[in-house]
């Protein structure tokens, strides 16, 4: 774009342009996996996942961070019990370590309030936390996605080209509908799916294991449904003792096995 | 400080746009910041100063501060949140996330928590002058 003025032949670029997206790249580069933990349906125990699986990680050695991207129903910080927890500003804001988890959520700023996001606010808010979030060097970096394949996934998708995905369901069949939809959607965008966790598991079947098959998406494993878990959110040493943990610590051998990630 | 990170996207961009463009030294620099950011201006000129490579050096950097404006999805009501009618927390933490703005504000006529933010958050870049 040329325009004539006082310096004469200027380049002047007249576009518009959002800063933040410039950054969102440097901001994770040292970080070594990005994990979506994903599901087409709420309800499932993603957030669940996700805490379990950065616990584990964390305890094996591997440098965990967690992002709780369910910007309106926000819940990991129950499951880890993150309480009084502040990000340090320096240079950006740097997420504080939570049981050896570098550890974002949108509540250290929305606390406790409703904080209810259209999408196109949704986005901006994602942008600005990957604009200003630096999380360091990191092995793992998960993401707890909100449910479906609306903004977030494509957010996600579209900031993150090198994210993973790991699918959670349970053995519904109406959950696995929707996880159909998002497995289609990241095969026909050529987005790298980790594999899939049946939770909440209440009787044999192989129906999950039998579809992830057929749609060629690793089945990583199954997760009995645990009816003392409840008691156990809010207190990480109950949790670890649950068998939904001790169950998701077994998986997570699989999935350093999917990643080709040597344990340490 | 929060002001650094946007500099340093700031920066980011001026320099993704000179590449494309081919500019080996810029002029002006102008940059539109919302209301809502709440950006100490002081601080964002000393990163930006300290941040900018040397072809940078001359340039002047230009701030358009952005007012916000609010419409309620309800009632259709526009208006302009007053600075001092937020608490210092409740600025801080949109100043971080200015969507958290949701989370804090209701439209002051009908009360609805369902209003677009129409203008003033957000850092542009909105031009840049060299050769």
């Amino acid at each position: 774009m040329k325009s004539s003025s006082k310096w004469g032949n200027d380049v002047v670029n007249d576009k518009l342009k959002d800063v933040r997206l410039s950054v969102i790249d440097e901001r994770i580069r040292d970080v070594k996996n990005v994990i979506a933990v994903s599901s087409g349906k709420g309800g499932v125990g993603k957030s669940l996942v996700a805490s379990a699986l950065s616990l584990s990680l964390a305890r094996r050695g591997y440098g965990v961070g967690l992002f709780d991207l369910d910007l309106t129903s926000p819940s990991t910080h129950i499951i880890l019990d993150v309480k009084d927890a502040q990000p340090i500003e320096d240079r950006g804001i740097v997420p504080p370590k939570i049981h050896g988890i570098s550890y974002m959520s949108i509540t250290y700023y929305s606390r406790d309030k409703p904080t209810p996001l259209r999408g196109r606010d949704f986005s901006n808010a994602l942008i600005e936390l990957m604009a200003i979030t630096r999380w360091g060097t990191l092995d793992f970096l998960i993401i707890d996605m909100p449910p479906g394949i609306s903004d977030a996934t494509l957010d996600i998708i579209g900031l993150i080209k090198r994210s993973k995905f790991l699918i959670i369901t349970t053995p519904s069949k109406l959950a696995f509908e929707t996880v159909k939809k998002l497995i289609k959607l990241l095969s026909d965008l050529h987005i790298e799916i980790i594999g899939i966790i049946e939770n909440m598991k209440i009787k044999e079947s192989d129906f999950i294991k039998v579809n992830a098959d057929k749609l060629g998406v690793k089945y990583l494993g199954e997760v009995n449904f645990d009816e003392n878990l409840e008691d156990a959110l809010g207190d990480v040493d109950k949790f670890s003792n649950t068998e939904f943990f001790k169950r998701i610590d077994g998986i997570v051998e699989e999935l350093l096995k999917a990643l080709a990630f040597e344990a340490q | 400080m929060h002001e650094w990170a946007l500099a340093e996207a700031l920066i980011s961009t001026v320099i993704q746009v000179s590449k494309k463009e081919g500019l080996r030294k810029i002029f002006e620099i102008e940059v539109r910041i919302g209301e809502l950011q709440d950006i100490d201006l002081e601080i964002f000129k000393f990163a930006l100063i300290q941040l900018r490579p040397d072809y940078l050096k001359d340039a002047e950097f230009k701030f358009k501060i952005v007012k916000t404006k609010l419409k309620c999805r309800i009632c259709g009501h526009e208006w302009s949140p007053r600075k001092d009618e937020l608490d210092e927390s409740v600025r801080e933490a949109i100043h971080f996330i200015p969507e958290i703005t949701h989370a804090y504000l209701r439209c002051p006529r009908c009360g609805s928590i369902d209003f677009d933010i129409i203008e003033g958050r957000g850092v542009w870049l909105e031009y840049v002058r060299g050769k």
